[in-house]
């Protein structure tokens, strides 16, 4: 599958007052050509970083791309001009964010919303990106459209300020959607329809999509391919049925294992992986799960793990997986 | 909307009645009345004088007399300028302070917004420090002081400006100045609190998300949201402009209302204290009702009839 979008060896820093937050410690990735991709993992491990350094959102400073390339169409947005940028977000790459009741600007109409990324990409008269506008608030779902666009977003519930949200994000049918946590500030009923919208728009348009959640219950809805990070690196990256059915990294096997089970008997507990993640001014010079790990081993400590590959499109990166490893776990 | 005028125009006219109210019988508590001079008045000249006006009543009835006229809308006659309305000569003295107020507030919202957002957009830089002091010390420095140092530097040192008069455009820089370094500085710290904060704010990013330029979302959607602490501002800044002029104008000589007003009470001109008086109260209430209008147009999420009192 021809990739629309390769990350290599990202590396994202903050510049803080106590030194230098090494947030994302280099990713490693691609998405396909209509495919949608998960990124997950728990708050701080450098998700929602790595998805608006795609679209050059974070100022810098604070922020610094250390190393690393993020190719887009084959070209390398960190190597371009703010006005290039422009003409590429909104356009080519869409994006919606966690919270839809402070996305939208409370003062302008949604229609003017819309129709601002149209004028501005499309270089459509006011009538013809109207007429499409209302046409994307219809594709998203929102009924009585010609009405709503009139409306102010104080007008729309949550769910339908998403729908507004993506609809302006797809607006000019970008190639690439970025959607960051679209489902968290939701309540769960609202969270089903908001991904059948977007699985919906998807079919549609064959828009790429990276999603970015901690909600495996939305992953296993709608993505291809699941990339687990952990302090800022990848620590398991493969496809849907890999990561759920045959988890590979303790972390990994971790979030799964601490997820509430339908079958679950009232009164069992939940299963939490114990401890917080590593520091990221001293980031660990060994894996980062090592101090969290019940497998850990004195290597885990002082060596970072490399990748073990089990098929083209599943690796984890852990040291018991090493083929070394067998020898010192002679019984698993 | 109209129901939300017309409720909130009715506490405008209880606010005017407590108003004139107050000020007769505070005015009736000073010491003196308008015939007293260095000169001794014979005694029946004055008795005659007193009889004239009305004077020589019980106080409560001269107030109900005085309420009697003025829902007729008469403001009476002036005791010191003889034979003048009072109405015709606020008439007359208001056309200048009206002038130098509107060009005073005008400055004051261009000025103070643009240096807030300066501050704003360049926040912890040089432009915002420098902002920052001279914002603490236009709050800290009152405008008759102001209003002499600047007279003393710009006319009698450096002869660049007038240094009384209101003759024409070169008049107006100093009384101006005066009047405005207040509003200025108390609205470049409003619209620097108030940008940053929405600068920040999660649709700021959708609108870069969008890829607009920089100026488009600073025009479109910066600003707008911005600016609501500065409309909120507008009411309590024209009343601060307002009486603060009539300081100014007798500091610059100017013959507006502002002058009228401070020889009326000198001289305990009865009729002209209280026609300026309704004359300012009804001016900000004015003032206050356009502010809430103005704020239900630019912030959609205000309903104005949804509210009974604000």
């Amino acid at each position: 599958m021809e990739p629309i979008l390769q990350v290599k060896d990202l590396h994202v820093s903050f510049q803080v007052k106590g030194g230098e937050v090494k947030a994302v410690r280099g990713m490693n990735f691609e998405v396909g050509k209509g495919e949608t991709v998960a990124i997950v993992g728990e708050s701080g491990s450098g998700k929602s970083v790595t998805a608006q350094t795609i679209m050059r959102l974070i100022p810098s400073p604070p922020s610094i791309v250390k190393q690393g390339e993020i190719l887009f169409q084959g070209q390398d947005i960190l190597k371009k001009s703010n006005k290039q940028m422009e003409a590429i977000r909104g356009k080519d790459i869409g994006m919606i964010f966690q919270d839809p009741m402070t996305s939208l600007n409370p003062t302008i109409r949604i229609g003017k919303q819309i129709t601002e990324v149209l004028i501005k990409h499309q270089k459509m008269s006011a009538g013809e990106a109207k007429k499409r506008a209302i046409e994307m608030l219809k594709l998203v779902g929102i009924k009585n459209a010609e009405a709503r666009f009139n409306q102010y977003p104080h007008e729309f519930s949550g769910g339908m300020r998403q729908r507004a949200m993506i609809a302006i994000a797809l607006a000019c049918r970008p190639s690439l959607l970025i959607a960051d946590e679209p489902t968290t500030a939701l309540d769960v009923t609202i969270q089903a329809q908001i991904m059948d919208v977007m699985k919906d728009m998807q079919e549609r348009l064959g828009t790429s999509i990276i999603l970015i959640t901690h909600d495996l219950g939305v992953v296993a809805g709608m993505c291809d391919r699941v990339i687990v990070m952990y302090a800022g690196e990848v620590v398991e990256s493969g496809t849907k049925w890999e990561i759920f059915k045959n988890p590979q990294h303790p972390y990994t096997k971790g979030l799964l294992r601490s997820m509430p089970r339908l079958d679950q008997k009232k009164g069992e507990p939940l299963i939490p992986i114990i401890g917080t993640p590593p520091d990221l001014i001293k980031p660990p010079i060994g894996c980062p799960f090592a101090a969290r790990c019940d497998k850990a081993m004195k290597v885990c400590e002082r060596i970072d793990p490399e990748a073990t590959v089990f098929s083209d499109t599943h690796l984890a990166r852990c040291w018991n997986l090493h083929p070394m490893a067998k020898e010192v776990h002679p019984n698993e | 909307m109209v129901r939300y005028i017309a409720n909130k125009l009715f506490y405008t006219l209880i606010s005017l009645f407590i108003l004139i109210s107050a000020t007769f019988f505070l005015m009736k508590a000073i010491p003196g009345d308008p015939f007293m001079s260095e000169k001794k008045v014979p005694e029946e000249i004055r008795q005659r004088l007193m009889e004239q006006y009305g004077l020589d009543k019980p106080v409560f009835q001269q107030y109900i007399k005085y309420l009697g006229d003025i829902v007729q809308g008469d403001l009476g006659i002036s005791m010191k300028k003889i034979n003048q309305e009072v109405s015709d000569i606020i008439g007359q003295t208001f056309s200048a302070s009206l002038k130098l107020g509107l060009v005073a507030i005008v400055v004051s919202v261009i000025i103070g917004v643009v240096l807030g957002l300066l501050a704003a957009l360049y926040h912890r830089k040089i432009i915002d420090n420098i902002t920052m002091v001279l914002a603490v010390l236009g709050i800290a420095v009152p405008s008759f002081v102001l209003a002499s140092l600047l007279q003393y530097v710009f006319a009698s040192k450096l002869h660049w400006l007038p240094t009384m008069g209101f003759k024409g455009p070169l008049y107006y820089v100093l009384p101006v100045a005066a009047l405005s370094a207040q509003p200025i500085a108390f609205i470049a710290r409003l619209t620097r609190s108030s940008m940053l904060e929405v600068l920040h704010a999660d649709y700021i990013k959708t609108a870069k998300a969008k890829g607009l330029s920089w100026f488009a979302i600073l025009t479109r959607h910066v600003v707008r949201n911005g600016i609501m602490p500065v409309v909120t501002y507008m009411g309590p800044m024209t009343a601060n402009i307002v009486t603060g002029s009539v300081v100014i104008e007798q500091i610059f000589g100017i013959g507006g209302i502002g002058k009228q007003f401070v020889q009326a009470i000198t001289s305990r001109d009865y009729p002209m204290i209280m026609g300026i008086t309704i004359f300012y109260g009804a001016l900000l209430m004015i003032a206050r009702l356009v502010t809430d209008v103005a704020y239900g147009l630019i912030d959609p999420r205000i309903k104005l009839n949804a509210r009974k009192e604000g």
